[in-house]
This record gives C-alpha cells, structure tokens and sequence, in this order.
C-alpha cells in the first residue's frame, strides 16, 4: 500500500518546461462567491486558491485543514479526501490550519468553526471530497484548453496531468490557468473503486515533525524576540477570588517584568517561562473564598447519590415502571460513582497573542476558534475582522481545549488589557499553565452518581430497567445549552443509556443537576465515559442471572441492532471466546456504540500475586463505516484503550475542602508503558458513511476489564476508579 | 551566574539562574523548544535529554549543575541508535498528537544505545517514566524492536 506514496514525480520533460513559460505569465487567483480565507488578490502568481486547497507554483498541494489537530490524525485524513479525489501524490501534500471564519470552515454539524465529538471525518467526507474533486476538474479544464485537446482524454496520476505520451504537466504548473477556470457547482466524485488513498493506510504528515522536536509546532513553542511569558496565581478554590497581595518579592526576581491583577487572579509578566513561574512563587496572595466551592469531593458524592434517590428531569419514559417491577418476580439493584477526572493533555494549556491596541492575533491550539474568536473580539471591544486566529497542533485535549467560555481567551485578553492599562508597550504575551495549574484548574470529566433498579421475571429476563443519574451538566448554562438541551433534558450525561438498543421492554431514565462551582467539560467520550460502564457491567450481571454466556446474552438482547451485533461477533471471535483460557486468565467483554461507530472489546485480565489486576490483552473490533485510514483508526483504538484504561484503573481528582489533591503526574498516575497491554484492532469493512474514531475506543475498555475480573471475582466494581477496592 | 557547557557540540555560555531548569534555558534561552514541558517534577519525561549519553530529565536539572557538561537534545541526536529510532517511528507512525516524543525518542535512544536487543521488560524499565496520554505505548515498544533490528541490519 506504502508503494503509491512513493511515486517520484516525473522527470520534467521539454513540453513542461515550455508550460512553465506560459503559466508563468498567467494570474493565478480565482474569485469565489463566498468568503475567501484570504483575499485572491494576494495569491502570488501562479497559484491556485479555494477555501480547501491552494496548489502551489512549485507544485505543493496545501490542504487547508477547518480543524485542528489534537493528535487524532485529522490534518491527515481531510488532506487524504482532497489528494485521493485530486490525484495528487500523497508527497507533494502539505496541511495548514484554517483561519477562523465560520461562514467558510463551520463544521457544517455544529453550525459554527470547531472540532469536537467525533465529528471531523463525518461532516467533511463529502465537502473535502467535493474540494479535490472541483480543483482536479479545474486542472482538467485549464490544460484541455491549454494542449487545444478534449477534457475528457486528459487523465490525472500521482500529481502528473497528462494527454496521451506526450503532454504532461504537474498540478503546480496548471495551479494559475486553473486558478481562472469556473468552480464546478457539482463536481463528479470517484466511485469507491476509484479510490487511490481512502481505504489505505499510508503515513501521517505530522510525524517527521514530531519526531525531530521541530519548532513552531506547538503552542508552547511559540517564540518571539520581545515575547513576555505570564503565569496566573488562580484561586486554589473554584470560585474564589483575590481578596489581597503583595507582590514585592515577585518582583525581584531577575526577569519578571509586571505583576497584575486580573479578573481571574494575579498575572506574574517575564521575559521568560522560569522568572514568571520563580515569581508567582513568591507572590503572597489572601483569597476570598465567599463564593467559592468548599466542600470535600466525597461530601459532593453523598450528594450525588442522595439526588439518584429522587425523581428528577424525565429523559426517557417507556412506562410504568412501579408497576411494572410490582409484577417481577425479583430486583435487582446497584449504585454507582465515578470521580472527577482531569485530561492530563501532554502540552499544559497555554495560548499566546499580540495585541496593539486596535487588532489583536492569536497564535494556540484553538478547538472552537469561533466562540475563541467572538470572546476575544468582545472582550477587547474590537470588531470580529480585527481579530486573527492562527491555529497551532495540539500536544492533546481530549476535550479540554473545547471551553464553552473560552477562559483561556478570557484571561490572555483580560491580562493585554491589563498591561494596556498599566501604561505597558506592546507586545507579543503567552500565559503558560504548569502541570499543577492544568490539572487543578477544573473542567473536570463530571462526577456522578448512578442507581439503577431492574426487574426480572423468573427465567432472569428483564421486565422493566429503571436508572438514575445524577451529575453537573457540562452544557446547561453555557452557549452549547441551547444546541445541545431539549425541554430541560441533558443528553449529553445520559448517552449511550437512554438511547441503548438493548431490548428492555421498558426502559425509565431520570436526571439530576449537581450545582458546583468546579467547571466540567467533555473529556474523550463524554457521557459515554460513566453509561458504557454502567450499562455494560449491568447487562454482564443480567446475563449471570439469566444463567447466560455475557456474549450470547448480548446478542440476544441487541439482535436489532445488526452493526453492533457484527463488532460484537467479530471481536469474540477474533478473542477465541469460545475457547479455553490459560490457568490464571479471565475474559470481559463490552460493546457500545458512541459518535456513530460501534466498538467490541474483550479484555483478558490476570491477577498480580498482590491482587492487583493486570490488563493482558484487549481484542477490539470497530465498524466506523468506510474506513479512511486503517491505520489511523488502529491507532486511535489503541490510543482510546489506553486513555479509558489508565483513567478506570487509577484515576480521580479529589477535593479536600474545596482545594484539588491531585495535582501533578506523581498524583494522578497516568497509564504508562507497563500497563499497556497488547491490543488488536478488528476493522469492519463497510460502505456506510464514516464515523467518529477519536472517541469511541474509549468507553468500552472499563467495562470490559471490570468484567473480566467479575469473571475471576464474582463481582463487579461499582466505585471507580479500581484502585479504590485494592484492585491496582 | 554564566556557566559553560557542550550542548550539541557546541560550547555555549548560559548566562542564567543557577536555580533555572535546564529545559527552560534550552527553551527559552536558546530557542531550543524540541525538549518539552510536561510536569516540571520529573513524572512524565517529556523533558529528557542526554547528559553524556546518560538520559535526565532536564525540568529537573538545574543551570547551576551543568558547568562543563555535555547535553545532547532531540535537535542534535544524529548517532546509529538515534537515526534507527526516527525511522522507525516514521515507519510505523508511532506519534498522534507528538508531544511526548522527543523524550519518547531520547529515552528509546539511550536504551538502544546501551542495550541493542532489548527485552520487553527492559523496554518496561527504561521507558515506564516518559508518559504518553495519547498511549502509543505499543507502537513505541514495536518501534524500538523494529529501530534495533534496522540497527543490526
């Protein structure tokens, strides 16, 4: 497969070289009927621009990426929909991040420019298609004029535009006279056979980068000569605010150029990254905690389960459930709670930006750049067109990077207008978040509480399924509350539940909101992260108790849910469900489906001389609809593994008093390499259209290791993360 | 306070805080932002570099220590092990979001450079400090066996 990347382009003949005269003297630039990223006038010469893709005289193929890129390999995959249906050579592809305009790169199912649930791959199928398909019709066109030959005898390979054995050009020598060609309304597409890149798996273009330490990657790489680097004393409680400080040792630190108090606590300005950190150590600060969250996380448990005992908000309602379990013969009954969690991203937080007094341009990963965008242009009272974005990679996010409000945002343009106000030049600033800060800052994965009551008939099938869940909203009361909350009801913390396919004959799902003061925020799978684990330990004992094998049952019970029930086939399969396991081994199995893609996973687990568990092998099948990028998907299955199993294992985030006890990678123990087990990744071959695969790995992996080790135990733990019962 | 030292070779004066980690004076100082902060308390090993060939975490290394020392960076590393290691990252796509992988790479590289064919388990104990939260963990461990193999080819 690797062989169609290396296609060198080919040699320049006599009638290219005579092209190149001819192109050279053509007006590259073409004009579209709706918002360009950057005006055509300032194409340079030669060149071919369109929203999605610029072809470069010197024969590069820019795809222009309207998402960013945290590590999933989205970059790559929508230059692989450009270069497939462009037929370029995978070699002459580049990737750029979009600027921020969301009338032109609106993720076209979320209505405004952002990367989030899933959804890159999904909503830009066909338009990055549509791009490559338009801009290769274009090339076409220019050169059937050009050779004075028909459209329809010129192919186009690996990047070479030829007419019979003896025209040929590179798409970079047709870039300025296809620049003048009409944009076809309705390119025509390859049919899937004609597909020379989606399907196959091939090389990202991130990865030279990433494995040399190349510069002006990340964001905390951002570097100018006059940058000032800011640290911010934050509350130690969420919610508190500065009451007083003194600032006077902080200052004498070689380096620190300003201490300033913002809105959100107190700014310590260097010239570089150690004098600002040095001097926000010696910064004395009094909080004034009278608005802020105090309580102890464990007493916001109790709370959480007392709410579970409660009606709340109505998500779904078969029927009477009372009755119903009036009728049973027997109950079952279980109560689950899961911590806070934080993202842990590699790259801390930062963001960088420039503000002169009139425009401002920022330089940092942005995930939503529209809300980033609007907050900044309000916040600084300048209009929208003064403000520029410029996205940088990701070191990871997993959700953190997507704020409803934007703080970062908030804080950088709050401490520019504060340096303003203290009489301060301009200049480029890049507040740097530690790891303590990251991790202590909040937008945690939600706490929650879970009580579920089940009926059964006799035999042990289920007569009526009864949950309640209680958890902060990450949506209500942000801007996302009015996209994402119908009639008071929050499917975000309820997915992969109230829309399960398991065959319940009746199904009732309440919901309750926890007030808190500590900011939550998705984190990779969002509500998945608690009801996968609830839902799939669950079906585990009903099937024990019908007396049934966990992947019979399943199959049973989702047998109108055929995509599932393929992944679910497959991966017991390929795990040799069915045969015996050697002495000391023992299986689970979990499968869910979240962000429109299917995931099966059998785990097999072994027991430390200890009692500590360990993971030995995770068998997964995926069916993710066409698959792009095998590859990438394999290894965002094996990322997604990892990162759900790290955090059932070990993971929480604690409050003492309102104050968080983990805060750095000695606390909160990341998965690491001893941990990891072997994974294999099954994908389903499949026409549908293509889903999300950043999430999806993720929610089955605790379950399917929490029952594996009921199997060994008997018993299935309902308080994560598994440290908790002595299991790690 | 200045200090003299070999970084990649070459001499260099650091004229800094003695008490300043060596990875911000390479990041900062020198413009060398290839070595990463992660923890800052020598968890995550994001921050590895080479001090004689030995790996350290420079977040806790510090300027006033390093008087005639010789650091080798993710920029600088040109030896057989290294070479072996960035091909075979390349080769099998090991890096998502990237940031961890310099100090994946310079702690794969020390590995290979003092044990050529390693085991699993000595994979385990030299690579178990350098988190990756995206969990490339098994294309890390195939990539090493792969880079020692290209090593010995």
């Amino acid at each position: 497969m690797l062989h169609l990347l290396q296609q060198p382009l080919a040699a320049v003949t006599p009638t290219r070289r005579s092209f190149l005269k001819i192109s050279a003297g053509a007006v590259g630039g073409l004009v579209l009927a709706m918002n360009l990223p950057r005006s055509a006038a300032l194409a340079a010469e030669g060149e071919f621009i369109q929203p999605f893709v610029h072809i470069r005289p010197d024969n590069t193929v820019v795809v222009i990426s309207k998402h960013f890129d945290m590590g999933q390999g989205t970059a790559s995959g929508l230059s692989t929909l450009v270069a497939d249906e462009l037929d370029a050579s995978w070699e002459q592809v580049r990737v750029e991040f979009a600027p921020s305009n969301p009338q032109v790169y609106a993720n076209t199912l979320f209505g405004v420019q952002g990367t989030g649930g899933s959804t890159a791959m999904a909503n830009s199928f066909m338009q990055y298609r549509q791009a490559g398909a338009a801009a290769k019709a274009m090339i076409v066109a220019a050169a059937a004029k050009e050779w004075g030959v028909p459209a329809g005898e010129i192919t186009v390979s690996g990047g070479v535009v030829s007419h019979g054995s003896d025209k040929s050009a590179t798409l970079g020598e047709l870039a300025g006279l296809a620049a003048n060609e009409d944009v076809p309304a309705e390119p025509v597409l390859k049919t899937p056979d004609q597909w020379v890149y989606i399907g196959k798996s091939f090389p990202r273009l991130d990865v030279k980068n990433k494995t040399v330490g190349a510069p002006k990657t990340y964001t905390m790489d951002f570097q100018r000569d006059d940058l000032l680097v800011a640290v911010v004393a934050r509350s130690p409680r969420f919610g508190g605010k500065v009451k007083s400080f003194d600032a006077a040792e902080a200052k004498k630190v070689p380096g620190v150029v300003n201490v300033l108090q913002i809105p959100n606590g107190v700014a310590v300005i260097a010239k570089s990254t150690w004098p600002a950190i040095k001097g926000r150590s010696l910064l004395e600060i009094e909080w004034d905690d009278a608005e802020a969250e105090t309580r102890s996380s464990d007493a916001m448990i109790a709370d959480l389960k007392d709410m579970t005992t409660k009606p709340g908000v109505k998500v779904r309602e078969d029927g009477d459930f009372d009755a119903a379990l009036e009728a049973s013969a027997r109950v079952i009954e279980a109560e689950y709670d899961f911590p806070f969690l934080a993202h842990g991203a590699m790259e801390p937080l930062d963001i960088a930006m420039m503000f002169d007094g009139e425009t401002a341009e920022f330089w940092f990963a942005s995930q939503i750049p529209t809300i980033d965008h609007n907050v900044a242009a309000t916040v600084l009272g300048i209009p929208f067109e003064k403000v520029k974005i410029n996205t940088l990679w990701a070191g990871g996010s997993f959700g953190r990077r997507a704020q409803a409000d934007a703080h970062p945002v908030v804080e950088i343009t709050t401490l520019a207008k504060a340096m303003q106000a203290a009489g301060m030049a301009p200049a480029p600033v890049k507040i740097v978040w530690t790891r303590e800060d990251d991790m202590a800052g909040g937008y945690y994965r939600p706490m929650s509480a879970h009580r579920l009551r089940v009926g059964l008939d006799e035999q042990g099938n289920v007569t009526a399924f009864k949950y309640n869940i209680a958890a902060k909203s990450i949506v209500k009361g942000t801007p996302f509350e009015a996209m994402l909350m119908k009639d008071g009801v929050d499917h975000n913390m309820t997915e992969g539940a109230h829309d399960t396919t398991y065959a319940f004959p009746l199904m009732n799902m309440d919901q309750s909101f926890q007030e808190t003061q500590v900011p939550v925020l998705w984190w990779r799978s969002v509500g998945h992260t608690h009801t996968a684990y609830v839902m799939e330990t669950m079906v585990d004992r009903l099937a024990k108790e019908a007396g049934k094998d966990p992947v019979a049952y399943r199959l049973e019970m989702i047998k109108d849910d055929p995509r599932k029930v393929g992944v679910l086939k497959l991966a017991a399969e390929k795990a040799g469900w069915d045969t015996p396991l050697p002495e000391g081994r023992h299986r689970g199995v979990a499968v869910h489906k979240s962000f429109g893609s299917y995931v099966a996973e059998v785990a097999e687990v072994s027991f430390r001389d200890d009692g500590t568990v360990k993971v030995e092998k995770v068998t997964a099948a995926v069916d993710c609809g066409t698959p792009i990028n095998p590859d990438n998907i394999r290894a965002q299955v094996e990322g997604g593994i990892g990162y759900g199993l790290g955090a059932i294992l070990r993971n929480q985030v604690t409050l003492a008093d309102g104050v968080v006890e983990e805060t750095n990678f000695d606390t909160y123990e990341p998965l690491r390499m001893s941990d990891m087990p072997e994974i294999e990744v099954h994908i389903v071959s499949s026409n549908e259209a293509p889903t999300g695969i950043g999430e999806p790995g993720t929610p089955p992996i605790g379950p399917a290791v929490a029952n594996a080790i009921a199997a060994a135990k008997g018993e299935w733990a309902t308080s994560l993360p598994l440290a908790k019962a002595g299991l790690v | 306070m200045s200090v003299t030292l070999k970084i990649n070779g070459e001499t260099r004066t650091l004229d800094a805080d003695p008490e300043s980690p060596l990875l911000w004076a390479l990041r900062d100082e020198l413009g060398m932002t290839g070595t990463k902060f992660g923890c800052g308390i020598a968890s995550c090993g994001a921050c590895t570099v080479h001090w004689d060939g030995v790996p350290i975490r420079s977040c806790q290394t510090f300027v006033g220590d390093l008087e005639g020392a010789e650091i080798t960076t993710i920029e600088g590393i040109d030896s057989k092990a290294a070479t072996a290691v960035q091909a075979a990252w390349n080769e099998l796509d090991v890096p998502q979001c990237g940031y961890c992988q310099s100090g994946q790479i310079m702690a794969a590289t020390a590995l290979l450079a003092e044990t050529p064919k390693p085991t699993d388990e000595d994979i385990d104990a030299a690579m178990d400090g350098n988190v990756c939260r995206c969990a490339t963990y098994a294309r890390i461990r195939k990539a090493i066996h792969l880079a020692s193999d290209k090593m010995e080819a």
